[in-house]
């Protein structure tokens, strides 16, 4: 005698994303703490010391938190202006930041007021950075100029004029102290080198360039501007090795990731995008309001965010230890040693062992389809929590009882609350369960025809449906257009190689009969953008 | 002439593939260790505790319709065929007793135990073929010594009976016998003479069909229960007084009650029906019952042992099931599945070189040939099945193994006779720990629409599967790792869609080496490179839409071979790619040898279906065979043969390293079988004959032991003389532990010779002396007995010598038969004194 066969839930393709190893890491963060600032967050940076406290440029002020304080543990507002581009320097003692007024401000991390002041800028400055010798700083200015400054004496070394536009963005060299890049609005990213006083290199980005940066190994050279990801490998000259276009408005931000070196992007669009080794993005971390700074700690631990709203946005990474304090104050029950009691019994020779059967488990929907109680085990399958979190557990029943060819007796008998939660069921454009819910639709009408007018909410509940249906049919013509716009395009880029013509429309072919309006959806983004 | 004599009787057509075990209702014996039932021509004897095939009773030349134990003597049985015979065996040894002619095709049997001697048999009186009239008649066993005896005394007890055996029963120990018509219940009562009939309304109020289905007697009460179309139970009472008779109503079955039993003492009722759900009323007990839902396939028969322990149940999918009293499943005998519902190909498991084919619902089931027996169903759908007439089940239609047996895949359909088609395809791998397939890979969109078929390629790297299906496409699947997840799981996934000018496809196929693949569309075939997924060339060959197509094998690969639907055999060369020859023949199946290059094409021309074995490179047939059967072929397999046979004679070749089964539309699995094998067969049979069912008593203990010793003692004194001892003397021991009980010699012969045999002889010569005994004593206890048994001593006399028995098995057997008979009827004629 076989058991009974529980129903068979659909394992279904996961739209969206695929889960990988490092979506698993980037996932691993807890739920971020924000963090109210005065105005736009212009700059964060994390000093390289433990505990790694990071400054946080927003409006006039600068302010330093702690890794897990909510509250700046030490602020500098003595500004007379917005202040622009706080840095720390490479032991985490000093802070360099520039401001509206053109003067940039050296500050020790326990004082309160400037240890320097460097006047020279005529106009704001955006960026300014110590070199990795620790005794210079060089600044980006909004007057087209750039210059380095020495820290002792507070006199301007040099000054780089030999960009056309605003300066926003730069990054020094970690490993060469006379190194280092700016990007303008000029389009251009150059890199400069204090031996010769001038440029060696000069890339163009096309765009107008927010943020520059260089990884760790200093071969290769990410500058941001526009809807442009662009990286640049130094030692072939400056040639480009990527474009990424992944972002729908300006990118605004970059930052290199410790682990792993993987690529982070902030933009406008209010995303941050991390990017694989291969430059294909691996995980989205979604914002409230528009992306201006970014900053992530060493070995990831937290990653701020600064957004145009004021608002801090702190992610803290998740580890092992508070997952186990989380799930050990859940469990409640038997003890451990309930289940375990008698498992370590030896028998002897010449015991009898009686097996014990094994109790199948089934769920509530199965026991009640095992009695036959269809009715019964489509409520089951439509509670609120199954149907909206687990829709694929829902259509796994209506697909069951259909088969059995019960379906219609399940959903006969009615009142107006029962059937208004199969009308409520709103995954019927999930091009995975249209099929079944569609046929459930039709069932619905069929049977109660006569009495919807009733009763208001379901007439209106219909009337909704309707309109839904008529936009999804809409929506479906315009995208067979499209099909037949591509597949005219398709036949006349390659007239004469026969087979790559199969190929092409075989991959066509494979869109039409997977993924109905999903992948239509999806041709419909690629052919509007 | 001898070599037409072997040429005529090398290629036997032999069905094959054990017929139907659920035909008639199984018997239990009253000691419950073996369970009789009728299949096909032969009575089979199964083991209840181990549901091994011990024996098979063989002597019928038709389907055996009935069986039923005698009475009188509960070692026997009686089994009735359409050839008109009843014949008596006795089942424990196998042996058949007594032949009872009776003329007419037989269909069903009764007997009781008030009435000795008297048979009660569906009798078919063919006057008119059309409406085929049943009776029910009693016949009169004459007492004759004779081994055939025509049965001549018939009384026709009612001439208008159900075709349906399950409508007749005995009640209350056989005062009276029931039996039901469309909606007529007639009781006849034997004391009276006289029959009661009871009718029923065609439909009552609700439109319930009352038409009787089946029938039970109370064994002690003046009770019948009725099983009736719409699954009602009616429990008949008081119908000794034609005016005063009642009936209750259960209904549980959703559907017609196919079978009723009682227990043997009546305290349960246990009926069965398409549900598949056994259920156990309580007698009297008005409602309460109990349940053994999913057993299988609809319950046809159920059958209850003597004592009432077990219970049995025949299952319309071949299938025997044994169930303890308890309702506990004990034991499971599974035919092989045939029925309508075979929609896969036949096909080998590389692995196990079991025959696989659908059977049960949803199931992929592997039997295995060689030892005619049912090996593991594979359940594909996974499905709950739900017993209910007319609905719409997903059925396993297409299924086919890669070359090594280690991927599977199959399609699963459902909705055929509706618009909306649901069908997945599922990959299957093979598991070497659990020694069977797991579920890779299910993909519920393969095709927009239905599969026709599919294929693995052939090499043995990489596997491919080619789906071709009525939209048009075919289309390749790959297993491999998604780069991405990196997941060590393998998947499958789609490599390549190909169509060909929106043509349907008809068929695929991949060359012997799967460095191309063809696949057919309407009239034209196309040739594609599975590396490049270029396509090479086309071949056409109009007129008609390509049905088969197959590559050569070995040395004839550089041939594709392909039939259409207008009686044209192709074949091309595909280094010239042109066609080699065609000859006009309607061929049904075309079926390529794995091991060779024969190809075997099934021809169906003029209401007969002919066989033809070639090579692809010449169009002259290396042998056929017209009028295999009457219906067309549409599934053959080549099936590799364990050790090739070394027939040199060139006709037989083609069958050496292979062996061909085909299964015909009347779903008969049929195969050719050569001389050599057949003695082979019948050889291992004799020899499955022995140990199984001798019952393990102390007293056979003791010999048992003792003959080991002595074989022993044998082995250390002559080992020369060891081989042909051997058997001998283990033979002599099994004659007296073969014959029952009651035809043995008296204890104190028994004791005095087994004593003797105990001592260890000083000469250390060793069963001679035992066995002149042993021949003494029977002589002695011969002549007591009966006159005649002179030539029966004679052949004792011979029986001395080894050789003799050795060679001539059938000898010493027709002796043994001869002996058993003989005993048998002065212990009967006891009997038949004693009873008034």
């Amino acid at each position: 005698m076989a058991s009974f066969k529980p129903t068979k839930v659909q394992f279904l393709p996961k739209l969206g994303e695929k889960v990988t190893e490092e979506t698993l890491y980037w996932k691993n963060y807890k739920s971020p703490v924000q963090i109210k600032e005065f105005g736009a967050i212009t700059k964060i940076d994390f000093s390289p010391l433990p505990p790694h406290n990071y400054a946080v440029t927003a409006s006039t002020r600068i302010h330093i938190y702690g890794p897990h304080s909510q509250e700046p543990i030490r602020s500098f507002t003595r500004f007379r202006d917005t202040a622009y581009g706080g840095r720390f320097r490479g032991d985490g003692k000093l802070l360099v930041a520039g401001s509206e007024e053109g003067l940039i401000r050296l500050f020790d991390i326990s004082g309160r007021v400037a240890l320097r002041q460097f006047k020279g800028h005529s106009k704001a400055v955006h960026m300014t950075s110590f070199l990795s010798d620790g005794f210079r700083v060089v600044s980006g200015s909004d007057d087209l100029s750039c210059r380095v400054w020495d820290v002792p004496s507070a006199v301007e070394l040099s000054s780089l004029t030999q960009h056309t536009d605003y300066i926003r963005a730069l990054a020094p060299s970690k490993l060469n102290p006379d190194l280092f890049v700016t990007g303008s609005y000029d389009h251009t990213v150059k890199v400069f080198d204090m031996r010769s006083g001038s440029s060696v290199m000069t890339m163009q980005h096309g765009h107008p360039v927010e943020c520059v940066l260089l990884y760790p190994s200093e071969v290769l050279l990410v500058s941001t501007g526009g809807r442009y990801v662009k990286v640049w490998d130094l030692l072939k000259g400056g040639q480009e090795l990527v474009s990424l276009k992944n972002h729908h408005k300006t990118v605004t931000c970059a930052c290199v990731s410790s682990v792993g070196n993987k690529l982070l992007t902030g933009s406008l669009d209010r995303h941050v995008k991390v990017y694989n080794s291969s430059y294909k993005v691996a995980h989205n971390f979604d914002c409230d309001a528009s992306i201006l700074s970014m900053a992530i700690a060493p070995d990831d631990e937290a990653l701020a965010v600064g957004m145009t709203n004021g608002v801090l946005s702190v992610r803290h990474r998740r580890h092992q230890k508070d997952k186990e304090t989380l799930t050990s104050r859940r469990r409640r029950g038997p003890s451990y040693q309930v289940f375990v009691k008698g498992k370590n019994f030896a028998p002897r020779q010449d015991d009898f062992l009686v097996s014990k059967p094994v109790k199948q488990y089934l769920r509530k929907y199965d026991k009640q389809l095992k009695s036959f109680e269809v009715s019964k085990a489509l409520d089951t399958a439509l509670q609120t929590w199954t149907r909206t979190s687990k829709p694929d557990v829902t259509v796994a029943v209506i697909i069951e009882l259909n088969r059995r060819g019960t379906l219609k007796n399940a959903l006969a008998g009615r009142n107006e609350e029962r059937c208004f939660c199969v009308l409520f069921f709103r995954h019927i454009f999930d091009p995975r369960f249209s099929r079944p819910l569609l046929m459930v639709g039709d069932i619905v009408l069929d049977l109660y025809q006569q009495v919807f007018h009733e009763s208001p909410v379901v007439e209106r509940l219909l009337q909704r449906l309707m309109e839904v249906l008529g936009r999804e049919a809409e929506l479906q013509q315009e995208l067979l257009q499209v099909l037949g716009i591509l597949d005219t395009l398709f036949t006349s880029l390659t007239p004469r190689k026969e087979v790559a013509c199969v190929k092409t429309l075989q991959s066509i072919s494979v869109l039409k009969t997977t993924d109905l309006s999903q992948e239509k959806r999806k041709i419909y983004h690629i052919y509007f953008e | 002439m001898l070599y037409i004599y072997i040429y005529i009787y090398i290629y036997n057509i032999v069905r094959c593939g054990g017929s139907k075990v659920n035909l008639r209702p199984p018997i239990i014996s009253t000691d419950s260790r073996f369970l009789l039932c009728a299949s096909g021509d032969l009575v089979k004897v199964y083991s209840t505790r181990t549901e091994e095939w011990l024996h098979s009773l063989q002597g019928h030349t038709n389907q055996v319709t009935g069986i039923a134990l005698n009475p009188a003597n509960h070692l026997q049985v009686y089994s009735c065929s359409v050839d008109g015979t009843v014949k008596l065996w006795d089942f424990i040894d196998g042996i058949l007793i007594k032949t009872f002619i009776i003329g007419y095709p037989l269909f069903a049997i009764y007997v009781s135990e008030k009435h000795e001697g008297v048979l009660f048999l569906h009798v078919s009186m063919a006057t008119d073929s059309k409406n085929e009239c049943f009776q029910l008649v009693a016949v009169h066993l004459p007492k004759s010594a004779e081994q055939e005896v025509e049965a001549k005394e018939m009384s026709v007890v009612s001439s208008h009976i159900s075709s349906n055996p399950s409508c007749t029963a005995f009640g209350r120990g056989g005062e009276y016998i029931a039996f039901a018509r469309h909606l007529q219940l007639n009781v006849y009562f034997f004391r009276k003479q006289k029959t009661c009939s009871f009718s029923l309304k065609a439909t009552d109020k609700k439109g319930a069909k009352n038409a009787f289905t089946c029938i039970a007697c109370h064994p002690t009460d003046d009770c019948i229960a009725t099983g009736h179309e719409d699954g009602k139970i009616r429990l008949w009472r008081n119908f000794i007084h034609k005016k005063e008779y009642t009936y209750s109503t259960q209904h549980w079955h959703h559907n017609a009650v196919n079978t009723l039993c009682f227990t043997p003492e009546g305290t349960h009722l246990l009926s069965g029906g398409i549900e598949s759900v056994l259920v156990q009323w309580q007698y009297g007990a008005g409602n309460r019952k109990e349940f053994l839902p999913r057993l299988g396939g609809s319950i046809l028969h159920i059958s209850v042992s003597s004592d009432g322990q077990l219970f049995c149940t025949s299952h319309s999918d071949n299938k025997i099931t044994v169930i303890e009293s308890s309702f506990k499943v004990c034991g499971v005998i599974q035919g092989l599945v045939k029925g309508d519902g075979v929609l896969t190909d036949l096909m080998i498991d590389p692995r196990s070189k079991a025959l696989v084919l659908n059977g049960k619902p949803g199931h992929l089931q592997f039997y295995s040939l060689l030892r005619d027996k049912h090996l593991y169903n594979l359940d594909i759908v996974q499905q709950e099945y739900i017993y209910e007439a007319g609905l719409d089940q997903f059925e396993v239609v297409k299924a086919a193994f890669d070359i090594k047996g280690s991927w599977l895949a199959t399609v699963e359909e459902r909705g055929q006779k509706s618009s909306d088609l649901e069908f997945f395809l599922k990959l299957w791998a093979f598991d070497e720990r659990t020694q069977s397939f797991v579920l890779n890979t299910t993909i519920t969109a393969a095709h927009t629409d239905r599969i026709i078929s599919m294929c693995f390629s052939s090499s043995k790297e990489t596997t491919m599967l080619v789906t071709i299906a009525e939209d048009g496409q075919f289309k390749a699947w790959c297993q491999g790792a998604d780069a991405d997840t990196q997941q060590d799981q393998n998947f499958w996934s789609c490599d390549f869609v190909g169509s060909y000018h929106n043509l349907k496809p008809t068929n695929c196929s991949f060359s012997a080496d799967s460095s191309l693949l063809a696949v057919s569309f309407q009239e034209v075939i196309t040739i594609w490179s599975p590396e490049t997924w270029e396509m090479l060339t086309t071949l056409c060959q109009p007129p008609g839409v390509i049905r088969d197509l197959c590559f050569g094998r070995l040395s004839c690969s550089k041939y594709l071979l392909g039939t259409t639907t207008r009686n044209l055999l192709c074949c091309w060369n595909l280094l010239t790619c042109a066609l080699e020859w065609s000859s006009s023949v309607e061929v049904s199946k075309l079926q390529p040898d794995p091991l060779s290059e024969n190809v075997a094409a099934f021809s169906y021309q003029s209401k007969h279906t002919d066989v033809f074995v070639f090579k692809p490179s010449e169009p002259r047939p290396l042998f056929t065979n017209k009028n295999v059967c009457s219906e067309k072929v549409h599934r053959a397999v080549f099936v590799p043969r364990e050790e090739p046979l070394n027939n040199c004679d060139e006709s037989s070749q083609w069958l050496n390293r292979s062996q061909l089964y085909f299964l015909t539309q009347n779903m008969d699995l049929l195969t050719f079988s050569t001389a050599t094998e057949e003695d082979r067969i019948l050889s291992s049979s004799k020899q499955l004959v022995i140990d199984d069912s001798v019952a393990v008593t102390p007293f056979y203990l003791l010999l048992g032991k003792h003959g080991q010793q002595q074989q022993k003692l044998n082995t250390q004194s002559h080992p020369a003389a060891d081989k042909p001892q051997q058997p001998q003397g283990s033979v002599t021991i099994k004659e007296l532990l073969h014959t029952p009980a009651h035809v043995l010699p008296a204890a104190s012969v028994l004791c005095s010779m087994f004593v003797n045999s105990l001592l260890i002889s000083n000469t250390g010569v060793q069963q001679d002396p035992l066995r002149e005994e042993m021949d003494s004593e029977k002589e002695e206890e011969d002549s007591e007995e009966e006159m005649e048994a002179c030539d029966s001593q004679q052949e004792l006399r011979v029986q001395g010598s080894v050789d003799e028995v050795t060679l001539k098995l059938s000898k010493a057997q027709e002796r043994e038969l001869k002996r058993v008979r003989k005993t048998d009827f002065s212990w009967m004629a006891g009997l038949i004194d004693s009873k008034p």
